[in-house]
C-alpha cells in the first residue's frame, strides 16, 4: 500500500505547496466598461477616415510582406493574421497566369479559377495536413502564413512577363528557370520558418514536403506560361 | 508459517519497474511487468512512440481508433505516423522481399492515411508535369508548334489515380469480406490497410513516371515492366495469404485480377499522356494507343 501510495505522489508533488502568501497583490478594479470596445476606449474606428482605415491595413499587410522576404522567426505573421494579402497575392498571380486575352484556341492554359482554387484548396489540404500530424497552429493562421509566402512567386511570375517581353528563347527560359527556382525555395524556406516551429520534431518532413510539393506546383505554372500573341 | 501465509496473500503488483525487491525476498514473476508498465504508460491517451519496437507496443496497447468517425481525433489516428516510419513504408514498398508481408512487417495495426494520399498527388503532379515536359521535347524541332501547358492533364490524372487508389481497394476489401464469411481464413485485412498498402505500392512509378520524359520508347517499355513488377510483387505477396485457402479457381482469379488493373493503370497512363508519335496535339486526347492506330494506318495504305 505504501508504495501505491509513493507512486502517486510523484503527479500531485508540490500541490499542497501553493499557497497565496501576503506579499502578492492580488488588487484590482472591476469596471465594466459601457458600450464600448476595449481596445479603442478613447477613440473608435468609425468616425476616423476612410484613408485612414485602409492605410492602417495597407501597413499591416505591407508590414507582412517585409517578414516574408526576409524570414527571421517571427511569430509577427501569426499573431495577427490577416486573409487581406493572401487574397490580393492570389488575385495577382491568377490574373498574370490567365493570359489576359481573349484568343483561346486549344488553350490548355489555366484558367483564372483554376488557379485559385489550386492555391486556395491547397492551403486548406496542407492545413488539414498538419492539424491532423498534430499540428499546434491554427487553421488561419496556417492559411495566412501560406498565403503570404506566395509573394516571392508573384514577384517572379512579374519578372518572368517582363523576360518574355525581350522574347522567349533559350536564354529567357534559362533566366525564367533560374528566377523561378530561386523564389520557390525561397517561398518554401520563408513558409518552414514560420510554419516549422508549432510541429512536433519527428514529423517536420512531414509537413514540409506537402508545401515544397504546393510551390512547385505553382512555380511550375509560372514557369511554364507563354504569352498569347 | 508467517512467510508462507505471506506468499499466499494477494499482493499489489507495483506500478513502476524494478521495484519488486521491496516484497521481501518473494517470487514474483515480472514478465509482465515491463509490458504492464508500458502499458500504464500509454494509457492516458497519448501515443507517443520513442522506442524503436513501437509496433510491439501498439500491438499491445490495443486501443487504437477508439473515437467515433465523426470526431477529428478519429483522422488523427490515421495520420499517427512519423517522417521515419513513413519513410520505411516507402522503400517496403519498393523492395519487395520474398518473406516479408508490407502489412504484416510495416504496417502491423497502424495504417496511416498520409502516405497513401500524399503519394498519389506527387504522382497526379509528377504525371502532369513529365508529361507536358516530354512533349514539348517531342514537338521541339517543329517550325508550326507553339507550346501550350496543357493543364486538363491534371485533371485527368488526378481522377484516375485518386478513383484507383480509391474504389480498388474498396471493391477488394468487399470481396474479401464476402469471401470471409465462407471460408474463415488466418488473415484478415480492413479496409484502411488495403487503402494503404495500394496507396505505398503507388509509390514506384513516380520515379518510372520521371523517366518517361526522355522519348526512347524502349527506356518507358522498360520501366514500365520493372515498376509493374515491383509493385505488383508487393500487392501479390499481400493479398495471397488472405486467399490461400480458398478456392483455386478464385485464387488465380483475384491475383489475376489485381495485376490486370495494375497493368491497365500504368500502361493506361503512358498512353493517355506520353504518346511518342503524335502529331497534333488537339487531337490526341480522345485516342489512347495512338502509336497502335497510326501503326494500323500506315500498314492499312
Amino acid at each position: 500500500m505504501a508504495e501505491v501510495e509513493e507512486s502517486s505522489k510523484p503527479l500531485f508533488a508540490g500541490l499542497s505547496d501553493i499557497s497565496i502568501s501576503e506579499d502578492i497583490p492580488v488588487e484590482g478594479d472591476i469596471s465594466v466598461p459601457v458600450g464600448s470596445q476595449n481596445s479603442d476606449n478613447d477613440f473608435s474606428t468609425l468616425d476616423e477616415p476612410v484613408k485612414d482605415t485602409i492605410l492602417r491595413d495597407l501597413r499591416a499587410v505591407g508590414q507582412k510582406f517585409v517578414h516574408v522576404m526576409y524570414p527571421k522567426k517571427s511569430s509577427a505573421l501569426l499573431r495577427d493574421w490577416d486573409l487581406w494579402g493572401p487574397l490580393l497575392l492570389c488575385v495577382t498571380l491568377a490574373l498574370m497566369l490567365q493570359g489576359g486575352s481573349a484568343d483561346s484556341e486549344e488553350d490548355g492554359r489555366p484558367q483564372f479559377a483554376e488557379v485559385f482554387v489550386i492555391i486556395w484548396f491547397g492551403s486548406v489540404i496542407i492545413t488539414l495536413n498538419s492539424k491532423l500530424l498534430g499540428g499546434t497552429i491554427s487553421f488561419f493562421q496556417s492559411l495566412c502564413v501560406l498565403g503570404y509566402c506566395i509573394l516571392p512567386l508573384t514577384v517572379a511570375m512579374i519578372v518572368c512577363r517582363i523576360v518574355l517581353l525581350g522574347g522567349s528563347g533559350l536564354v529567357s527560359f534559362v533566366v525564367r528557370l533560374i528566377v523561378v527556382t530561386a523564389s520557390f525555395s525561397w517561398s518554401t524556406f520563408a513558409s518552414t520558418a514560420f510554419l516549422a516551429d508549432s510541429q512536433p520534431p519527428n514529423r517536420k518532413a512531414l509537413v514540409v514536403y506537402p508545401v515544397f510539393l504546393f510551390y512547385f506546383v505553382i512555380g511550375w505554372m509560372i514557369l511554364t506560361f507563354s504569352p498569347s500573341h | 508459517m508467517a512467510n508462507t501465509d505471506f506468499h499466499l496473500q494477494f499482493q499489489e503488483f507495483e506500478d513502476e519497474q524494478g521495484f519488486t525487491e521491496n516484497n521481501q525476498g518473494a517470487t514474483t514473476v515480472t514478465i509482465d511487468d515491463p509490458i504492464k508498465s508500458r502499458k500504464q504508460r500509454k494509457a492516458p491517451g497519448t501515443a507517443f512512440e520513442e522506442e524503436d519496437n513501437d509496433d510491439q507496443t501498439e500491438l499491445l496497447s490495443g486501443q487504437r481508433k477508439s473515437a467515433p468517425f465523426w470526431t477529428f481525433e478519429y483522422y488523427q489516428t490515421l495520420f499517427d505516423v512519423d517522417s521515419h516510419q513513413v519513410k520505411n513504408r516507402i522503400i517496403g514498398s519498393i523492395l519487395p522481399w520474398p518473406g516479408k508481408n508490407f502489412v504484416e512487417v510495416y504496417l502491423r495495426s497502424n495504417p496511416d492515411l498520409y502516405g497513401p494520399f500524399w503519394i498519389c498527388a506527387t504522382l497526379v503532379f509528377a504525371i502532369a508535369v513529365s508529361g507536358n515536359i516530354s512533349s514539348f521535347l517531342v514537338h521541339h524541332g517543329q517550325p508550326k508548334f507553339r507550346y501550350v501547358p496543357d493543364f486538363s492533364k491534371v485533371t485527368m490524372a488526378a481522377t484516375a489515380i485518386y478513383s484507383y487508389a480509391g474504389l480498388v481497394p474498396l471493391a477488394l476489401w468487399g470481396f474479401l469480406t464476402w469471401r470471409n464469411r465462407k471460408i474463415t481464413s488466418l488473415v484478415s485485412y480492413s479496409f484502411l490497410q488495403i487503402v494503404c498498402v495500394y496507396g505505398y505500392s503507388l509509390s514506384i512509378y513516380i520515379p518510372a513516371v520521371i523517366l518517361w520524359i526522355i522519348p526512347s520508347e524502349g527506356l518507358r517499355w522498360c520501366s514500365i515492366v520493372v515498376a509493374l513488377c515491383l509493385s505488383g510483387s508487393v500487392l501479390v505477396m499481400t493479398f495471397w495469404p488472405a486467399i490461400r485457402d480458398d478456392k483455386p479457381r478464385i485464387n488465380i482469379a483475384i491475383i489475376s485480377t489485381i495485376i490486370i488493373l495494375h497493368v491497365l493503370l500504368a500502361v493506361g497512363c503512358k498512353a493517355c499522356f506520353f504518346s511518342t508519335y503524335e502529331t497534333d496535339p488537339s487531337k490526341e486526347h480522345k485516342e489512347p494507343l495512338t502509336a497502335t492506330s497510326i501503326s494500323l494506318s500506315t500498314q492499312s495504305k
